[in-house]
C-alpha cells in the first residue's frame, strides 16, 4: 500500500494554519510556519486557490480560507449558473436528438430540474424547471446515485416506491443497475417512472472530476430504445458528447 | 453529394464570430475572436478596424476546419455586424483613417445637444426619422472632420471613405484597394442619419447640413441580394446579405409578419418589431428603422426600443457591490425572497433610453427601509429588466396597431427563468425562447442563403424555428397594475438629476 501523500499532507497543514490565524497570512509567512521552500508553498496554495479553498487578497496578495470551505457539504456550484453553462450544449443536444432534454441536481432527496428544452417539434410542452423526479426511477437520479453526489443509504431507507412493474425497487437490483452505470458511464430509464416513457443520461462533471448534476434526454420508448428495448445507441453518442462538452467547460479535465 | 453550408459573420461589439448553418440552421461549426476595447477618455470607445479585419481572416478559416468544411462547400456568405460604429479609410492604401469610433462612443454629445435645439429634432425626424443621438453615425463624421486637420478637405477631394464595419469588411473581401466593392445595406445605412429611409437613398439635406460629400459615402444596397464574390479569404464565394445585429436578430427569429417582436437581452437590450411595409413614425419614443429588404422586394420596417442598461445592471451587482460571484447566482439570490420587499432600481446609469431619452436622469433605489435584504435588492435588479421592457412595449402598442402577442427572447440573459418568468408576468404575453440562440448569426445566413436559393423562401426558414421554452404569465391583473405604477413613481424620480452645469 502507498504512503500517505506529502503534497495533500502540506495542503492540510496550510488549510490548518490559515484556519487557525484570525488574519490573512503572506506567502513568506506560510511557507516559514510550516518549513516549506516558497516555491513549494506557492504551488500548493495556487492549487487551493484554484480549488476556491483558498482566497487571495487582491490588494495585498495575502492569503486567508476560501468561501467554498465553508460550503462544503452543500453543493458547491450554483444551479442557475450550471443551467447558464449549459444552455448553449443542451440546446444542440435537443436539435440532434430530437428529443426533449433535462438538467438535474440533487435536492432532499429527489432530482430538481434545473433545465428543460423542449422536444424541437412544436407541440404544446410545459416547462417543468423545479420539478422534483425520483432518484431511483429516473435516469438523471439513477446516474447521481451512481457517481455519489447523492447518498444511496438515505433512499434505500424511505423505501422506494413502485410505479410501474419496472421499477427497481430492491437493493440488490438497484445496485447492481449502478454499478453498469458506472462501468458504462451514463444510465437509462425503461419504463420505470411511467409506461410507455423512457430516458437516458450522463453525468455533468467539475473540477476534478466530481459529478455536479446529469444531464438527460426522454421521450417515448419507442424513439429512446431500439425494438428490443435497449436506447439507441446513436442516442447515446450525442448524449454523452454533450455531457463532456459542459464538464471540459466547468473545468474537468480529460472529460 | 457533399453537404452544403451558409456561412455567417457577426462582426459584434467585443469580438468577431464565423459560425456555419446547415439547411436545418443547426450550428455546425463556430469560431471566435475577441478584439481590443480602446477607452481613450471617458465616454470614448475605440475599435481599430484593422485588427478586426485581421480577426476575420483567422476565424474563417478556423471555422471551415473546425468541421471538417472545404470553401467549395460554402454556398454563400452573410454579415451581422454591430451598428452605427465608424469607419473612415483611405482608398488608395487601405489604411484607416484614425481608429474606429464605436456606437457607445459618447464624444459627440455636446453637438447633439446643440442639434436637439438647432435645427431641433423635427428636421431630422423629418428626413431620417431619427431624434439626434450620440448613437448615430453622421454626427461622429462631422466631429472627425472638425477635429481632424485636413480629413474634410481630403473627403472632398475623393480620399476618404465611410462606411459602417460591414462596408470596410466587404471592401477588404472584395479586393481592397484593387477595386473593393464601397457598399452598405439599407438597414446599416437607416442607424446614419444620413439615409432617407423612404426613399432609402442618401438624403441631400442631411448630407448638406452635416458636411458629408456624397463620394465618400458607400452605394445602398439591399439586405440579401448577390453583391459580389468574395476575392481574398474565400475567393468566389458570393457575398450576398449584411444586416445591422439587431435587425438580423430580427429575423434569425423569424419574425417576418408585422407585429412580431423579439427582444435581445445582453449587456444592453434590443426590442425590435415589424411593422410590415408601412413606416410607423413614433409618437411615443421609439425609432423607427429599417427592418430588411430582400433584393427588389417592398422594404420591410421596424420600431425599435434600445434598453441602454439591463444585464450590464447584473454586472455591477456583481463587480461593483460584489453581492453575487457570477451573473447567474442573481436568480438563485433573487429566488431567496418572495416579491421585491417594496423595493425598485431604477438603471440610468448615462440616463435613460427608450422611450424616455433622458439624458438628465440617473439612477435611483426607492422604496429602501430596514426590511430590505440582499435578496429584495436581485429581484429588483431582475424586475428592472422586466419593466424597462414593458415600457418599450406599452409604446409599441400605442405607436402601432398591432399589439403584442408573444414575445421571442435570446440573448445571454435568457438563461435566468426567474426574469423570464418576471417578463411573461409583466408583459402579460407568453415569453419564447427559440432552440438556436445565436440568432444574429443566424438571421445574417438566413438571409444569405435566400439571396442564393439556399433556402427558397420565408416559409421554410419559419419550419426551422423551434420552441426551446416557453413561460406563460401568471401573475395577477391587479398587482401588476399596482406594481407598474410603482416603478413609474420610481423612473419619475430618476429624472432631473443631472442640472445643466453653470458655466462662472
Amino acid at each position: 500500500m502507498a504512503g500517505p501523500v506529502q503534497s495533500i499532507e502540506r495542503a492540510a497543514a496550510i488549510l490548518r494554519l490559515l484556519a487557525g490565524g484570525s488574519r490573512r497570512m503572506g506567502l513568506g509567512e506560510v511557507a516559514s510556519s510550516l518549513g516549506l521552500a516558497k516555491g513549494t508553498a506557492h504551488g500548493i496554495l495556487r492549487t487551493l486557490q484554484h480549488v476556491d479553498f483558498v482566497e487571495q487578497d487582491p490588494a495585498t496578495g495575502k492569503y486567508q480560507l476560501g468561501a467554498a470551505l465553508l460550503h462544503l457539504g452543500t453543493s458547491y456550484l450554483d444551479v442557475n449558473e450550471l443551467r447558464s453553462r449549459s444552455i448553449n450544449w443542451a440546446d444542440a443536444l435537443a436539435a440532434r436528438s430530437g428529443e426533449a432534454v433535462r438538467l438535474g441536481t440533487p435536492l432532499e432527496g429527489r432530482v430538481l430540474v434545473i433545465h428543460h428544452v423542449f422536444r424541437p417539434d412544436d407541440t404544446l410542452q410545459t416547462l417543468d424547471v423545479g420539478a422534483l423526479l425520483p432518484l431511483h426511477a429516473s435516469s438523471l437520479g439513477k446516474v447521481l446515485l451512481a457517481f455519489g453526489t447523492t447518498p444511496l443509504d438515505a433512499m434505500l431507507e424511505a423505501a422506494p416506491e413502485a410505479y410501474t412493474r419496472h421499477t427497481l425497487v430492491h437493493p440488490e437490483e438497484l445496485n447492481r443497475a449502478l454499478a453498469e452505470i458506472r462501468d458504462l458511464g451514463w444510465g437509462a430509464e425503461v419504463q420505470e417512472m411511467s409506461m410507455g416513457e423512457a430516458g437516458i443520461a450522463a453525468p455533468i462533471r467539475g473540477q476534478g472530476g466530481l459529478v455536479v448534476g446529469a444531464i438527460g434526454v426522454s421521450g417515448a420508448v419507442e424513439r429512446i430504445c431500439d425494438t428490443k428495448g435497449r436506447p439507441q445507441p446513436a442516442l447515446i453518442t450525442v448524449l454523452r458528447e454533450a455531457a463532456r462538452a459542459i464538464s471540459r467547460d466547468l473545468g474537468a479535465a480529460r472529460w | 453529394m457533399v453537404e452544403r453550408y451558409v456561412m455567417s459573420i457577426d462582426q459584434g461589439t467585443t469580438s468577431t464570430r464565423c459560425i456555419l448553418f446547415d439547411h436545418s440552421g443547426r450550428l455546425v461549426s463556430v469560431a471566435q475572436r475577441e478584439h481590443q476595447q480602446y477607452f481613450p477618455r471617458p465616454g470614448w470607445v475605440e475599435h481599430d478596424a484593422v485588427e478586426i479585419w485581421r480577426n476575420l481572416q483567422r476565424v474563417v478559416p478556423e471555422a471551415l476546419s473546425n468541421a471538417g468544411v472545404e470553401a467549395g462547400q460554402i454556398s454563400a456568405m452573410g454579415i451581422a455586424n454591430q451598428r452605427e460604429t465608424t469607419v473612415l479609410w483611405d482608398p488608395r492604401t487601405g489604411a484607416p483613417l484614425g481608429r474606429a469610433i464605436v456606437w457607445q462612443d459618447t464624444r459627440t454629445a455636446p453637438l447633439v445637444e446643440e442639434l436637439r435645439k438647432q435645427p431641433g429634432d423635427e428636421f431630422f425626424l423629418e428626413h431620417c426619422c431619427l431624434p439626434p443621438s450620440t448613437y448615430f453615425s453622421a454626427p461622429r463624421i462631422r466631429w472627425l472632420f472638425d477635429h481632424v486637420d485636413g480629413l474634410e478637405q481630403r473627403a472632398r477631394d475623393g480620399e476618404v471613405l465611410f462606411g459602417t464595419v460591414e462596408s470596410w469588411l466587404i471592401w477588404n473581401l472584395t479586393g481592397g484597394t484593387d477595386g473593393g466593392l464601397h457598399i452598405t445595406d439599407v438597414t446599416n445605412a437607416s442607424r446614419t442619419m444620413l439615409m432617407d429611409i423612404r426613399t432609402l437613398t442618401w438624403d441631400d439635406a442631411l448630407m448638406d447640413f452635416f458636411g458629408v460629400p456624397r463620394s465618400m459615402l458607400p452605394e445602398i444596397r439591399s439586405s440579401a441580394e448577390r453583391y459580389g464574390e468574395a476575392r481574398s479569404l474565400l475567393p468566389g464565394v458570393p457575398i450576398t446579405a449584411a444586416l445591422g445585429d439587431q435587425q438580423a436578430a430580427l429575423f434569425g427569429q423569424t419574425c417576418f409578419s408585422p407585429g412580431e417582436a423579439k427582444c435581445t437581452y445582453g449587456t444592453g437590450s434590443f426590442l425590435v418589431m415589424n411593422t410590415g411595409t408601412d413606416l410607423v413614425r413614433s409618437q411615443h419614443g421609439l425609432l423607427t428603422t429599417v427592418a430588411y429588404k430582400i433584393a427588389d422586394q417592398p422594404t420591410v420596417y421596424a420600431l425599435e426600443g434600445p434598453m441602454a442598461v439591463t444585464g450590464s445592471l447584473v454586472q455591477w451587482f456583481r463587480d461593483r457591490l460584489g453581492l453575487i460571484h457570477s451573473a447567474p447566482e442573481i436568480e438563485t439570490l433573487a429566488r431567496t425572497v418572495e416579491d421585491n420587499g417594496g423595493c425598485y432600481i431604477v438603471p440610468a446609469f448615462s440616463g435613460l433610453f427608450a422611450p424616455h431619452w433622458r439624458s438628465d436622469a440617473r439612477g435611483v433605489i426607492v422604496g429602501l427601509t430596514s426590511y430590505i435584504t440582499k435578496g429584495h435588492l436581485a429581484r429588483a435588479v431582475l424586475e428592472a429588466t422586466g419593466w424597462q421592457t414593458r415600457e418599450v412595449v406599452d409604446a409599441m402598442n400605442a405607436d402601432s396597431a398591432l399589439a403584442l402577442k408573444q414575445l421571442k427572447v435570446d440573448g445571454g440573459m435568457t438563461s435566468d427563468h426567474l426574469l423570464m418568468q418576471i417578463l411573461a408576468d409583466v408583459l402579460d404575453v407568453p415569453v419564447v425562447r427559440p432552440l438556436v440562440h445565436e440568432t444574429v448569426s443566424l438571421g445574417a445566413a438566413y438571409a444569405a442563403g435566400l439571396a442564393v436559393g439556399y433556402w427558397p423562401d420565408l416559409q421554410v426558414l419559419r419550419r426551422n424555428w423551434h420552441m426551446a421554452a416557453q413561460w406563460l404569465p401568471d401573475m395577477d391583473a391587479g398587482r401588476r397594475e399596482w406594481e407598474y405604477a410603482s416603478w413609474k413613481r420610481a423612473v419619475e424620480r430618476s429624472l432631473g438629476w443631472i442640472q445643466p452645469t453653470k458655466r462662472p
